[in-house]
């Protein structure tokens, strides 16, 4: 192929990068292996998390993942993580695209939803981005960001924005509650405040007060961003319907429909807004429209938006989607339809309330908070955490997330999550063995 | 046929500029950008109260497949923004030098972007700049 366009040598296609901002070679990064050696080299892997009994949320769910959906996503016609380059000629990826933000926008109840982001933590990042984009009135790129939001998202939306000038400004919760008390927030009442971001649940489990938050933020002339999981929607208000009018932008993770837990990854993020917003949000929109015949048919729209045509002033450097993923989420989605997933939500919400019965009625453990919370839960213990996490892992048991690793003042707490897929006899055994751990 | 009114000064980056009676500066874009672009399907104005530097981007104009800044000729403060647009982008397709007028300042002295006169203009738009 060299010979064919012309080029000498691999390394020649490459002249235009100046020699001193090449690296010659990635640290850490092995050399090539054969198929063989990667099958057994992953296969190791993956065997070394066996099949724990899992109780751990923190930002990832697990959730029952019907056979049909991964049959039909890795279907050859939509096999494929990438947007189609001359998009209009797959019109059934276009319709999933469609179906999958059509679907979003009705749980969040806002107008119009994007075709996903990487995962929810950049998705809040650009939600942050977009929020600076769309507050014309404000100059203060001033974005507050509580801490009961998951840590992770924040440390990833921070290295995202801060060198664009954004200033992420920390809220402290109520150490009682584990939310966010609305009276805290006069600190920054008369200031130039350009969005607030309102978790819900928020990274303890626990349900913020949106509507108060909502209103606050609207009177200080603030736009409100929700972080919110989406199963949670099922039967939590939605976005658009909290306070006075509603958030302006709703981001999230749509992992918990249809996608592994897979270690970490890939998940999708999804994002929707009100219509008024529309011009600023990052990412592909797919639309339906009617060809010069009259026929229906989808599209991609307003790309006027995007680097494409924008150049270095788009909304975003993000151009493509998670659209393997979104095609996951989006039959999960229409398998479940919102009887499914409010079973679904409320069998979560039943199982980690009983969990946290079972739990807190072994003695020296106590709920961290006040009971509002919606499929997750922080208990605390007579010891540290992670020497229990560490216990557990010992009977196959993924115990939860020790609040410890990301709040200090928290070295005992365990945030424990029992969704759909738990049995009594599961939450009873992981009852047993943590009563063991601690005697 | 593009049409460029004698009364009205040009940039090369196809805005106009129309001095009002009351001293405020009108801008808008010309014929020939309108034609360049297509239908417009969406334009942001600046909101009043802006301060804007001479060569300051002040509007978006973007048709389905292309979006364009629009600069501002001179600096000043600006008055008011097209409020039309917002429901109605083709004013500028139809009527680019009237309804369709982008925004209004008020001067505030100081460097201007070169401005040329109708005739000027029109052979920079015939070249295809």
């Amino acid at each position: 192929m060299l010979d064919r366009i012309g080029v000498g040598a691999i390394d020649d296609l490459f002249d235009e990068i100046p020699k001193a901002l090449r690296i010659d070679a990635l640290e850490g990064v092995p050399d090539a292996l054969p198929e063989m050696d990667v099958a057994r080299l992953a296969g190791a892997r993956a065997a070394a998390d066996g099949l724990p009994l899992n109780f751990i949320g923190a930002g990832a769910y697990e959730h029952h993942i019907p056979a049909p959906v991964w049959a039909l996503v890795t279907r050859g016609e939509i096999y494929s993580a990438y947007t189609p380059y001359q998009a209009e000629a797959s019109q059934g990826t276009l319709q999933i695209m469609y179906e999958y933000q059509s679907m979003i926008a009705g749980l969040n109840a806002m107008d119009v939803s994007n075709a996903s982001l990487y995962e929810g933590a950049s998705a809040l990042a650009e939600a942050c981005l977009m929020a600076v984009r769309a507050h014309r009135r404000s100059k203060s790129a001033r974005i507050l960001m509580p801490a009961t939001v998951n840590p992770a998202w924040r440390q990833v939306a921070r290295a995202i924005t801060e060198g664009q000038g954004l200033k992420l400004e920390a809220v402290p919760y109520d150490a009682a509650t584990g939310r966010i008390d609305p009276k805290s927030l006069e600190q920054f009442a008369g200031e130039d405040i350009t969005a607030i971001v309102v978790p819900q649940p928020n990274f303890f489990g626990q349900l913020e007060d949106a509507d108060a938050l909502t209103r606050w933020a609207r009177a200080n002339g603030a736009l409100i961003i929700a972080a919110v999981n989406p199963v949670s929607l099922a039967l939590l208000a939605p976005p658009g319907e909290w306070g006075d009018g509603g958030a302006d932008i709703a981001c999230g993770d749509a992992q918990p429909f249809g996608v592994p837990l897979s270690s970490g990854g890939p998940y999708v993020g999804f994002m929707a807004c009100r219509m008024e917003h529309v011009r600023q949000m990052p990412g592909r929109i797919a639309g339906r429209t009617v060809d010069t015949e009259g026929t229906p048919g989808f599209t991609l729209t307003l790309q006027a938006r995007e680097q494409h045509i924008r150049r270095a002033k788009a909304t975003s450097n993000i151009c493509t989607n998670q659209g393997l993923l979104v095609t996951a989420a989006t039959i999960a989605m229409a398998m479940l339809g919102p009887e499914g997933a409010r079973r679904i939500a409320s069998a979560s919400m039943t199982n980690t309330r009983k969990l946290c019965d079972k739990l807190c009625a072994i003695p020296g453990i106590a709920p961290l908070f006040a009971r509002t919370f919606f499929h997750e839960t922080a208990v605390s213990l007579p010891r540290a955490a992670h020497e229990v996490v560490e216990r557990l892992a010992h009977d196959n048991i993924v115990a939860g997330f020790a609040l410890g690793e990301e709040y200090p003042e928290f070295e005992n707490a365990l945030l424990v999550c029992a969704t759909e897929t738990k049995t009594d006899a599961d939450l009873d055994r992981f009852a047993r063995a943590l009563a063991h751990a601690l005697t | 046929m593009s049409s460029y009114p004698a009364d009205l000064r040009y940039t090369k980056s196809h805005e106009w500029l129309r001095t009002l009676q009351d001293g405020t500066i009108e801008v808008g874009i010309t014929d020939h950008a309108q034609q360049a672009l297509g239908d417009l399907v969406f334009v942001e104005v600046p909101e009043a109260g802006r301060h804007l530097a001479a060569g300051d981007a002040c509007a978006v104009v973007e048709s389905v497949k292309a979006a364009s800044d629009v600069y501002s000729p001179i600096a000043g403060e600006v008055t008011s923004g097209n409020p039309k647009l917002a429901t109605e982008p083709e004013l500028i397709n139809r009527d680019p030098y009237g309804a369709g007028w982008i925004m209004r300042l008020k001067p505030a002295g100081g460097a201007a972007t070169e401005t040329l006169d109708a005739k000027a203009y029109e052979a920079v738009a015939a070249a295809g700049g």
